[in-house]
Formats: structure tokens, sequence, C-alpha cells
């Protein structure tokens, strides 16, 4: 049985369920218990599970990201939520030298199983320090996996999964998405990390697309359809470890990519799918892979500049649409 | 020395022999550098003994600590072997770390270290944690926090230490205040008093001799128990003085720190010295019985860094081994295998 539930709603089933299952989890973080945070996503779960096991802290990113690591180490496991992932840069200490490396530094005799709940996605009329979309700094580092969930679906699906994992686990979720609704099963089920999901089926073009940019492509291919493209959307889900296989074997059946993440797009999440494609499905290529991330700008506050800084279903199908007719997208 | 005698015969002898062991570890791994066998440089905490034994020697191996940058003392004595240790300094596969970590993350896992970090004040916020996790499960282990007086200029201490006296965390905040974080004076980067840094979260902070092994024993076996009752946090500044440079690598050290004061601490203010002296003042040790452990620890650190200098290094196929628990290669894992 399925039912529709927001994705808000999904995040925080997830976490009441392995609440219930696994006594050694716990969550921490700023207003995350009366509030339930300023997004409402965890309303409810202090009056399940009491003030023990979902702590307030004070403003202290750094403070609380560390005490999540050291109470990882001993046995209990730590979901810290992480307000904005703006903050991402507070705890990069933490998280990067900490958490990621004790693992590797003890030579595999000490665990850190945490996840660490943040968000992403601009539009939301915030300006450039609550809107940035951070995984690629995280996704950087050897020792982190990282979650972007598409959908209630997958928020709830990763989430049960990233909570179970041994390791430091991030998760960024587009708090645009909060309120969205998607089919959700009432059984318990789990997304395995590392698989991507083949979200429509196609044959000129494959859309590889992370979080909200997954509607996008969905949109870009809608109206690509109507112009006789049939484009395929590849929703890798984790962005660590990266389900290569299916987008290679979409992009050797297709000969076209445009990878789309809301990150910036230099350096960014898809420069690295981007360049794993061109490595390695080249000869399979009849066109350049196009990325198409946020525009290497801070992020503005003025609505007439924000909306040009993040990728669009028009910009998607447009470039979509040249290079299919093979056109170059770069003037050489 | 004070002079309690609180404690049997044993507990004084391991407590002597755990200092020894500690020196012994750390002449060994001095002459390792300056004879070009060891990788990389190494922080000595030769002098600064009775800190480390003090301390651990109160704790139960269920009990935790975090060490730092100068940890082979922690690791020492929360209950390392030489061997692994050893051949965790020369970068070989039997190492505590399998070679992964080296002299600035070297720590016996198992005997509740929770591993020796080199981001100065890094490890403040995993004592803590590791302190709420306690709580959190209902366990009654207790964790002691390990730094340097430079460390306290670190935010993530205060930050951790407002939580911690919210919670009442049995955490034990031990700074060994040596004089020096690395070629600076602590008058010339610490304002006020450190005491009165933890007093101002309400924390009950203490002043220790940190050359005095049966002082630091007795006031952090207390504090040990009041934590166990949730009494805790706690803060304890230790005076003492490391004999070596920062690094093994620091040998003229006149520009901050004279020749003068340095004797002085060595030939009056020696943990070991004067625990020694106790020991036979007491007739617990004679001095020939001193002699004796002096010996045969130096020949059984010996042994070892001939062991490990003769170990084997890692496979190179362990070089992405260890990235994440669960996953035997990282590269295959991720897919980003160069080639
Ligand atoms: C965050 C950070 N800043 C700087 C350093 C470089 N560093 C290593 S040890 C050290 C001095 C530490 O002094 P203290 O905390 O007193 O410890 P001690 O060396 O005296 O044992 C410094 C500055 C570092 N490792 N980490
Ligand atoms: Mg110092």
């Amino acid at each position: 049985m399925t039912r529709e539930i927001t994705f808000s709603k999904a995040v925080n089933e997830a976490i009441a369920e392995e609440m219930r299952r696994d006594p050694t989890v716990f969550l921490i973080g700023e207003d995350v218990a009366e509030a339930g945070t300023p997004f409402k996503v965890l309303s409810g779960l202090v009056e399940e599970f009491g003030t023990d096991r979902v702590i307030d802290t004070p403003i202290s990113e750094p403070g609380f990201m560390g005490m999540a690591v050291g109470a990882a180490m001993t046995e209990s496991r730590p979901i810290v939520d992480l307000m904005f992932g703006d903050f991402i840069y507070l705890v990069m200490d933490q998280l990067c030298n900490q958490a990621a490396k004790t693992h590797y530094m003890s030579g595999g005799k000490l665990k850190v199983p945490l996840v660490l709940r943040t968000n992403m996605g601009a539009t939301r009329r915030s300006a450039a320090q609550h809107s940035q979309s951070l995984q690629a700094i995280v996704a950087h580092i050897p020792g982190l996996k990282v979650a972007m969930p598409s959908s209630a679906y997958e928020a709830k699906g990763l989430l049960k999964t990233a909570i179970r994992d041994d390791n430091p686990v991030v998760i960024f979720e587009d708090k645009l998405m909060y309120q969205d609704k998607a089919l959700v099963p009432e059984e318990e089920y789990l997304i395995p990390f590392g698989q991507a999901n083949v979200k429509r089926e196609g044959r000129d073009i494959t859309l590889v697309a992370t979080s909200s940019m997954v509607q996008v492509a969905e949109e870009a291919a809608d109206a690509l359809a109507k112009d006789g493209i049939s484009a395929e959307i590849i929703d890798p889900r984790t962005i660590v470890p990266l389900d290569e296989e299916t987008i290679l074997n979409s992009v050797r059946k297709t000969s076209r990519a445009i990878v789309i993440d809301e990150g910036h797009q230099s350096y960014g999440v898809t420069a690295e799918i981007a360049a794993r494609i061109s490595e390695k499905a080249f000869y399979h290529l009849d066109a350049p892979v196009i990325r198409m991330g946020a525009m290497d700008v801070p992020v503005p506050f003025s609505p007439a500049l924000e909306d040009l800084t993040v990728p669009t279903a028009s910009g998607v199908a447009d470039n979509a649409r040249k290079i299919c007719r093979g056109e170059l997208l770069h003037a050489a | 020395m004070s002079d309690t005698r609180t404690h049997n015969t044993e507990d004084y002898l391991r407590m002597y022999k755990q200092m020894v062991r500690i020196r012994a570890f750390e002449d060994n791994a001095n002459q390792l550098y300056l004879s070009a066998k060891m990788p990389g440089l190494t922080h000595m905490y030769s002098g600064q003994e009775a800190v480390a034994v003090g301390i651990c020697e109160a704790l139960t191996d269920e009990d935790r600590i975090t060490s730092t940058h100068r940890g082979h003392g922690h690791c020492v004595a929360k209950g390392a072997e030489f061997k692994a240790m050893f051949c965790e300094l020369l970068g070989k596969a039997e190492g505590y770390c399998r070679g992964k970590g080296g002299s600035m993350h070297i720590a016996d896992q198992s005997h509740g270290n929770l591993g020796a970090n080199a981001i100065v004040g890094g490890s403040m916020g995993i004592a803590t944690g590791a302190a709420l996790s306690a709580k959190h499960l209902g366990q009654d282990f207790v964790t002691v926090c390990f730094f340097g007086d430079g460390a306290t200029a670190q935010g993530l201490w205060y930050e951790v230490m407002n939580m911690a006296a919210l919670w009442k965390l049995p955490v034990i905040y031990a700074c060994e205040n040596n004089g020096y974080s690395e070629y600076t004076k602590t008058e010339e980067i610490a304002a006020g008093s450190l005491t009165a840094r933890a007093e101002a979260f309400g924390i009950e902070a203490f002043e220790v001799d940190g050359q005095d092994v049966l002082a630091v024993n007795d006031l952090t076996t207390q504090l040990v128990e009041r934590c166990r009752k949730g009494e805790g946090p706690f803060f304890i500044e230790l005076k003492t003085y490391r004999y070596h440079g920062h690094h093994v690598g620091d040998i003229n050290r006149d520009y901050y720190r004279s020749k003068d004061e340095e004797a002085e601490w060595k030939t009056v203010r020696d943990p070991i010295t004067n625990f020694g002296k106790w020991l036979e003042d007491e007739k617990i040790l004679s001095a020939d019985e001193l002699v004796a452990i002096n010996n045969e620890i130096k020949a059984e650190a010996e042994a070892a860094v001939e062991y490990a200098l003769n170990a084997p290094y890692p496979d190179t196929s362990e070089v992405d081994m260890h990235v994440f628990a669960g996953v035997d290669h990282a590269l295959d894992y991720l897919g980003g295998a160069r080639g």
C-alpha cells in the first residue's frame, strides 16, 4: 500500500521508525525538540522520544557536530540537524578532519556512524548565506557518503539507510521540496546507496539530475518530447557512492548527456559526473557532455537576479535541443 | 611528593613503571628520528609522564580518553604495548592503526583511547560527545579529554564546556599546561586564568602539580568517582613541562626558552626521579629495585624497536582499505579508480 505524503513527513517517519527500532539513535541540533526545526520537519518527535533523545543545543555547530562524532565513536548513532546547509562551513573540521578520517586513521578500529541532515537549494529569497548547495564540498572528502533525495520516497528510504550505515553520511534535502508530495509505501523500505534510479527512459539524450533538479529535468523532458526528442533521466540518489554503471549505460545508449545539479558549476558535482562520462564513455559520445550547475556567483537576494543563477527546465531543454541537433554550445 | 599512602604497593609500582615506560618509549622514538629511521616528525611527551599516568591510573579500560599530537604518553598510560606502538611510529602493518595514523594519531583503541588528534583542540567535541553517549546509553564510563595550554585558545572548547555543564556530562577536561604552545609562552596567548574560564560555566576547576603523580592520581580518582555519580564535568589544569623541543626537530630553543629553565625542571622537578625517591623513602622499593625496573623496561623498549624495524610495511593494497566501514576497497566502491 502506498499513500501520498510530503517530503517533510517522509523524513520525520524515517527518523521515528529508526528511533523506535534502535535505542542508540538520537537527534541533536538547534531547535529540534519542541520547535521541530524552523521547517517543522521534526515536529512530534520530542513528544514520542523525550528530550533525552531529541536534544536541543545552544547555537554551537562545531560543538554539537564534534559531540556527535564522539558519540558515534562510542556506540551511539547520532543524527545531527544542521539548520542550513550554509553552516557546513562552521563544522568543516569536525566533519572532514574528524568524522571522515577516524576510521581510516585508526586502521579500521573506530567507526563513526552518524548522519548529518542538512539542506540546500536557492530561490527562497534568502540571499547568499542561506541558499547554498554545498554537496560538492562534502563529496570531495574521502570517508563521507553523500545522499541527495529527489522526492519524499527517496527522502525516507535513503535516510533509513543512512541511519543504519556505519559511516558518516551527509544528506542534503532541498528546502523548497519539504511540502512536495509523493507516493510512499506504508510498509518499511530502504533505498541502498549507490543505486541510481532511471526516472524516465529515453533514447536521444541522458539527463543526470540530482535532488530538485530531477523535477527540472522532468519538465525539460516533457518539453523535449513535444519536439520529438526522447530524454532519459537518471537520478543518482547518492553522489558518494555514485552509480557510475547506470549513468554510463544510459549514455552509451543515448550518446549525449547533460548533468544538472544545484551546486556551483565550477569544480562541482556536475563537473565530476561529466568528467567520468567523458573518460569512460568517450567513444559513445556524439556531443560534448554539458554541465549545468548554479552560476558561479554568491546567491543574490533580488528575485530578478536569483532566478538567473539556477538551472531551469527551459535552459536544460534549450541545451538538449542544441546538442541533439549537433550544434556547438561553445564556439571553438 | 604528597604522601597519601592510600594505595597498595602494586599501584605504586605500576605508576612508576608506566612513567618509566613512557620515558623509555620517547627516548627510543627520539633515537629513531635522529638516526633517520622514523618517517616524519614526532612530539615528545618526556617530562609530562605524571600527568598521563596519574590520570589514566584512575581510569578503567571502559573509561575513554582523547589524546593529542603529543600523545605517546597517553597511549602508553592507557594500556598500549610497545611493539604495536613502535610499529605504528614506523608505519608498519602491525601498528595500532595499521600504519595509517603514525605518531600523531597513535592509539590503542581497545583500551578506550578514542584517538590522538593532530588538530589542536580537535578532540574536545569528541570527548564531550563520548560523555554524552555514556549518558544516553546509560553507561557509567567517564571520558578524559587531554589537551595543551595552546588548545585553550580554540573556540570549540567553550562551546562544548557549555553543553557539558548544561547536561552534567561525565567528562574531565585535562589541560596539560607545559608552558608553551610551539614556540610561544603560555602567558602570551592566554589572558586571565584558565580555571576561571571553566568556572564561568559553573564547572568546578582544579590546579594540580603535574609533576606529582600521586597528587594527579588522587585528584583524578575523586573526580572520576564524582563523574560517575553525575557530578561532572570537571576541569583540571596540570602544571607541567616538556623536556624536548616542540617536536624532535626543534633543537635550538634559546630564542624562546633558556637552558637554565630546562635544567631546573629536569633536575629538581622530574616526575620519575622524584617518585622514585619517594618510593625509596617510603621503603616501598629499594634503589637497586628501581634500577632493575628501569633496565628491564629499557631492554623491553629496545627489543620492541628491533621488532618494529624488522616488521613488514602494510601491503600496498591497504592504501584504499578502511576509508569506509564495511567496504573493503574504497576505490572499487567509489568508482573513481584511476586509469
Ligand atoms: C588547529 C591547529 N592549529 C595549529 C596547529 C599547529 N600546532 C601543532 S601543535 C601546536 C601547539 C600546541 O600547543 P599546546 O596545545 O600547548 O600543546 P603542546 O604542544 O604544548 O603539547 C600548534 C600550534 C595544529 N596542529 N592545529
Ligand atoms: Mg603546551
